[in-house]
């Protein structure tokens, strides 16, 4: 019978050879399995004492979600519902509305998101509501969403989307695209 | 009996009670700070100062669980399967002498509860009563992993029991007695037994870790295997009494090491000392033996992975056995020897 050759070079003969009486005596082993745990008593610790430290996030940690507003302050978002379509979670839904007069100096467009909801718990911080956005209103940012024993406070309405005039959200590490306005 | 030695020997059992179960206890949190250390970790220091108070919190823990008993569960026996471990781990300690005589109020008070006169045997016997904890603890639990668990931890203490006993037996004959003041008396100084009997000292260093139930021989606990081992139904403080029956025989054996193999309460130097100088130095001595080997127990079980458990009875009985063995046969041989039974 012809043996089949192999098409690579990658297979490995498994050696089984009998161990020598040193090595079945195991006892250098030990001594050097513990000579090696006991240089690791003097190494520098690598723990990071976490409520008191915190490491520093990468600048494309995907965290919590900010609305934006522009440089005047008014909502970006216009409810196109793109982020909802892009989201592969559900997680997001809104109600749109019409913007009335006197309105202008809070929202940027005429139509505006009237209620808009992420679902902190069916997020998988993707960021695909961020690359859908046309209107740069939606960022993910560095924050942690907190945890809670409830259920239902996982849904984030707007009070708690959209960022607050006097305590802007710097998402400027987030992304370069030059479009966005520098707030 | 007198009634000042009675209260010399109760007060002795309380304080060997307190220090043994302080030291249990302390060992909880050494363990988990040499394990932190040797994975470059920072180990528990929330609970106070470098967490110091980690074990007390522990304990507060487990007193306040729920304490939960199995419907299937054999009710007694459950209850009693903690009991004899930590009895019989506390038991042990009552026969190591801990220092030389201390001279107080004008008496003369041996640092040892009781200097029975076959010390070694009376632990020896209670280890063997050990594996009762936890074989009826395993058993009652009605669960297959802890019966299981429980036959092998009989299996391998009875079988490494086997090995320990002849390197105890060297020892013993060495030294011409089984009372363990006279056998770390005859080490006087720095004449420590482990210079004589080296392989008789590796050999019953294994078996003390096979009889403690400690990595790499930790097979009734493997939790990839079994869970949790015997003590799988047991939670509250019935659980923590197994743990710490298990942290007690470490600080026993290691006393035990210390007094057999490394002079006990003996140090290079002493002759220069006498009295109660002597006394404490020689407490010190020997819980500094102790507690390296409490140590070196503890190393010795971040460093190595688990044994299978043919690869234990391998070792237990094809070689640990007849390597002690032939110990014993040169060793009787060379007293015969110095005797002068060959002129």
């Amino acid at each position: 019978m012809k043996t089949m050759q192999s098409l690579t070079d990658r297979k490995k003969v498994v050696s089984k050879k009998e161990m020598t009486f040193m090595e079945k005596l195991y006892l250098p082993a030990i001594i050097g399995g513990m000579w090696i745990t006991f240089k690791h008593l003097f190494r520098k610790n690598n723990t990071v004492k976490y409520p008191e430290e915190t490491r520093e996030f990468a600048p494309v940690y995907r965290g919590q979600h900010v609305l934006k507003r522009d440089e005047e302050g008014r909502e970006n978002c216009t409810a196109c519902g793109l982020c909802a379509v892009a989201c592969p979670a559900e997680a997001i839904t809104m109600v749109a509305a019409e913007r009335v007069k006197g309105e202008e100096n809070l929202y940027r467009e005429e139509k505006y998101a009237e209620k808009y909801e992420i679902n902190m718990l069916r997020c998988i911080f993707c960021g695909l509501c961020e690359e859908a956005c046309p209107k740069e209103a939606i960022f993910l940012t560095d924050r942690i969403v907190p945890s809670n024993f409830e259920r239902d406070e996982f849904v984030y309405g707007k009070d708690r989307l959209v960022e607050q005039l006097n305590d802007r959200i710097d998402i400027t590490k987030r992304q370069h695209t030059g479009k966005r306005s520098k707030i | 009996m007198e009634t000042s030695e009675l209260i010399e020997k109760l007060v002795l059992i309380v304080v060997l009670f307190a220090v043994t179960l302080g030291i249990a206890a302390y060992a909880t949190y050494f363990e988990r700070k040499v394990a932190a250390w040797f994975q470059d970790r920072i180990g528990p220091d929330r609970a106070g100062p470098f967490g110091i108070l980690q074990p007390l919190a522990d304990g507060g823990k487990l007193f306040f669980k729920e304490d939960f008993i199995p419907d299937a569960a054999e009710k007694w026996l459950f209850i009693l399967g903690p009991g004899i471990a930590m009895f019989t781990a506390l038991m042990t300690g009552s026969v190591i002498p801990w220092s030389t005589n201390l001279t107080l109020f004008g008496q003369d008070i041996a640092l040892q509860v009781a200097d029975v006169n076959i010390g070694i045997l009376f632990i020896m016997g209670f280890l063997s009563i050990g594996v009762y904890g936890i074989m009826i603890g395993g058993w009652a639990s009605n669960n297959k992993y802890s019966l299981f668990s429980a036959v092998r931890a009989s299996s391998q203490m009875i079988s490494y029991e086997l090995a320990m006993g002849i390197c105890v037996i060297v020892i013993v004959m060495m030294t011409g007695s089984l009372g363990l003041r006279e056998i770390v008396d005859a080490q006087h100084g720095m004449n420590w037994n482990v210079f004589y009997q080296p392989v008789a000292f590796v050999v019953f260093f294994i078996c003390a870790l096979a009889e403690t139930n400690r990595a790499p021989f930790d097979l009734p606990e493997c939790e990839s295997e079994l869970i949790g081992g015997y003590h799988t139904e047991y939670g509250s403080m019935k659980m923590g009494f197994y743990l710490f029956a298990e942290y007690v025989s470490l600080f026993i054996s290691s006393a035990v090491i210390s007094t057999l193999f490394f002079g006990g309460y003996n140090f290079p130097g002493m002759d220069n000392f006498e009295g109660n100088t002597l006394a404490i130095l020689g407490v010190v001595a020997m819980f500094t033996k102790t507690f390296i080997f409490v140590f070196i127990f503890m190393w010795i079980r971040w460093t190595l992975p688990r044994f299978r458990f043919d690869q234990l009875m391998h070792l237990g009985w094809k070689s640990l056995i007849p390597i002690s063995l032939i110990n014993l046969l040169i060793t009787g041989l060379v007293i015969a020897f110095n005797e002068g039974w060959f002129k």
